[in-house]
């Protein structure tokens, strides 16, 4: 089992929140885990990406090479399409649809949708609405994660523990609303594979 | 033992706490800043009373590890690449001092440039200063060298340096401690004249160091840092340093390279290993990340022996850091075609966070400085520097630490008037004061900004040493008190900081202006750590 991820965001959007929840589920898998991460002057507000790579072989390269990612997890629509170079021939898009507009030229939604929709292999997502009917607009990249949990090569119950790890110590309603934002996402996920 | 899921840098801050380090000293700068964070935030380090801070820059840092080794022991001291310049007098002469207690000075280097000025190689400075280097290619050799580092160190009283790039600084992986290290007790150096550099001293203190290096070398031969592993296709040789030999490994997917390698993870250079490859192979190629030191010495300036590759024959970019996709390249693997990006994709650099004071100070600025006209705003290193950007385009310099002062006031001398200094607090007390002194000194006409957010924002949000002092520390150096003014980065205030502004300006003398807003970032970090604290009693 070999999954590498690029989880792509703007700075600030907290994309580390979904790798930690990964991370967690894969180091009590057992799995070995690189996890690549953005610090420094890109945070403000730029364009920012981690490269995750879990397996049950060690990993040599903190780097995921070009062209061979498994899949693109973005909280943002135009950042996935950023890393798409990084992205295997068979690899999934999974992206939130909220765009996050801190540039004068941000393309259109429209056209920026239908781009990633013309991608081999997508799921497409409007996470913070989802997450705000959940009752918090927090949980959203829960949500995406939820969307990303068939392709991860962990189990659901894996990361449903991950989520109660990483939550835990904020209390069962946070726990709860984040099994559910996990939940959403992945019944959205099936639903559009099917 | 168990595994902690550790940044390169916290392997090394979590190394060193257990490797006995009484103390850490250093001034934030990426990649580097998690390590001292990692220390500050340990409850371990807490417990065992660690010595943990942030120093004013990184020369008072490396004299403060210096003076902790002094006393016997062990510390460790953590910059940014370029933050090895401001510290190059210290460290260039601890290793004529050589040390007492452990010393390790690790030095961050940011190959591509992700957040830096240039992508200058420590592993130059190391050689420079003629003492053993280490450069760890996974967290768990980073947190294995810093318990070796401090042994070697106190083996042959000689700092060490640990050499790391943004990539392992910034990676998270498994790290497994070791049992843990005792801290020394204080105990003045054997001998009372180490540490006295009258020539006298240094000449002998000097040639102590010459003659170390041959045992620095056979360190490096017999290190387990060192590799040679045998490969049965002689075509080729390869030297793989630091984090490059991951990704020479990640193109063979059983990881067993058909050509003889030697991995390198200390130095000086181990020779005997480097002759065994030269002359088992019929050519070499050298990965390294950085700049091509190894490769350099190996090809000599006539280049006449076997072929060497690597960074100088184009078989890998001159410049950036390297990735397993250039490695393959270089390797003669097929690479796939690259996909390219979608043109709808626009670039988003990075830029000031909304509701930044800086944005308020550069558009009273910007106003004030309209009827003046351009090229006349010497700026620093930080946030600010992002003043550049769109719709700002407020700055017109950005060299080092410090150099917006000195610069404005070079530019005055030479006739440019008015000249303008922006520089950050944090910047201000790392190198802003002395150049601000010569300023006074000769009366320059310049109008120094110092952009108050009280706290050290680039990085993160570090405490600055400045805070609370800066108008003393203005007039301590001499500004005239009626010219130290004080305003508040808020769009209610415009009009009145572009009159203040350009009051100022018009000054024939040196005149500071300070608009005060605390960092947004570590305000809104305050605000929800009260807001917890609140819950937590009521």
């Amino acid at each position: 089992m070999k999954k590498d991820i690029i989880l792509g965001g703007v700075g600030g959007q907290g994309i580390l929140s979904i790798a930690a929840i990964i991370g967690t589920a894969a180091v009590k898998a057992g799995l070995y885990l690189k996890q690549a991460e953005v610090h420094g002057m890109s945070q403000r507000g730029g364009d920012v990406q981690s490269n995750l790579r879990i397996s049950d072989q060690p990993i040599a390269s903190d780097l995921i090479p070009v062209g061979k990612a498994d899949m693109i997890i973005s909280v943002e629509p135009m950042e996935a399409l950023r890393y798409v170079p990084m992205l295997a021939a068979d690899g999934w898009i999974i992206t939130n649809t909220t765009p996050f507009i801190n540039i004068p030229d941000y393309p259109s939604k429209e056209e920026l949708l239908e781009v990633i929709a013309n991608q081999p292999h997508h799921i497409i997502l409007d996470a913070d609405a989802i997450a705000k009917e959940l009752g918090s607009a927090k949980a959203a990249n829960v949500v995406i994660l939820g969307a990303a949990s068939p392709f991860l090569g962990l189990s659901y119950e894996q990361i449903e523990d991950a989520i109660r790890i990483t939550f835990g110590r904020k209390g069962d309603e946070v726990v709860n609303l984040n099994l559910a934002a996990l939940k959403a996402g992945r019944d959205e996920a099936d639903q559009q594979m099917r | 033992m168990q595994k902690l899921m550790l940044l390169g840098d916290e392997a090394i801050a979590q190394g060193a706490i257990d490797a006995g380090m009484s103390g850490i000293y250093a001034y934030p700068g990426t990649p580097s800043t998690e390590i001292t964070e990692y220390i500050l935030q340990s409850k371990d380090a807490k417990e065992k009373k660690i010595r943990a801070g942030w120093s004013t820059n990184e020369k008072t840092a490396v004299e403060g590890a210096l003076g902790m080794s002094y006393a016997g022991k062990r510390a460790m001291t953590c910059m940014k690449h370029v933050g090895l310049n401001v510290a190059a007098d210290a460290f260039i002469n601890s290793s004529i001092t050589g040390v007492n207690g452990g010393l390790i000075v690790v030095s961050a280097d940011d190959p591509s440039m992700h957040s830096s000025q240039n992508e200058q190689d420590s592993r130059f400075y190391g050689n420079f200063a003629m003492i053993p280097i280490l450069e760890p290619s996974n967290q768990q050799e980073a947190y294995d060298m810093v318990h070796y580092g401090f042994d070697l160190s106190e083996k042959y009283s000689i700092p060490v340096m640990m050499r790391i790039t943004t990539r392992l600084a910034h990676s998270r992986a498994g790290v497994i401690r070791t049992k843990s290290h005792e801290q020394n007790e204080v105990k003045l150096p054997s001998n009372p004249n180490q540490f006295i550099l009258l020539p006298g001293n240094a000449r002998k203190q000097y040639k102590t160091l010459l003659s170390n290096q041959a045992l620095f070398e056979m360190e490096a031969a017999n290190s387990g840092f060192n590799q040679y592993i045998e490969g049965t296709d002689k075509k080729m040789g390869i030297i793989a340093c630091g984090i490059s030999f991951n990704y020479l490994m990640e193109n063979y997917a059983d990881r067993v390279v058909p050509y003889p390698v030697l991995r390198i993870g200390q130095y000086p250079v181990p020779v005997d290993q480097v002759r065994r490859l030269y002359n088992e192979c019929d050519s070499v190629l050298v990965l390294e990340e950085g700049y091509p030191l190894i490769e350099e010495l190996l090809r000599g300036m006539l280049n006449n022996g076997k072929t060497v590759r690597g960074r100088l024959d184009g078989s890998l970019p001159r410049d950036g850091e390297l990735s397993p996709n250039l490695v393959a390249k270089a390797l003669g693997h097929e690479v796939a075609k690259e996909v390219s990006v979608p043109s709808i994709v626009a670039n988003r650099p990075p830029a000031l966070c909304k509701g930044c004071p800086h944005i308020f100070s550069y558009n009273a600025l910007n106003e004030a400085m309209a009827e003046v006209g351009k090229g006349r705003v010497f700026a620093d290193i930080g946030c600010y520097t992002l003043g550049f950007m769109e719709p700002y385009h407020a700055i017109d310099t950005c060299v080092d630490m410090g150099a917006s002062i000195t610069m404005a006031k070079g530019a005055a001398d030479a006739g440019l008037l008015p000249a303008i200094a922006v520089i950050g607090d944090s910047t201000f007390t790392h190198s802003g004061m002395t150049g601000l002194l010569d300023a006074v000194v000769d009366n320059s006409p310049i109008t120094v900004f110092i952009l108050d957010n009280e706290t050290t924002g680039m990085t993160g949000g570090q405490d600055s040493n400045g805070l609370g002092k800066l108008e003393a520390i203005c007039r301590g150096l001499g500004v005239d008190p009626e010219h130290i003014r004080v305003v508040s980065p808020m769009p209610k205030s415009h009009d009145e900081n572009v009159r203040i502004i350009k009051e100022e300006i018009a000054y024939q003398g040196v005149s500071v202006i300070i608009p005060r807003r605390e960092c947004i970032q570590t305000a809104a970090r305050r605000h929800k750590a009260d807001a917890k604290l609140k819950g937590k009693e009521a």
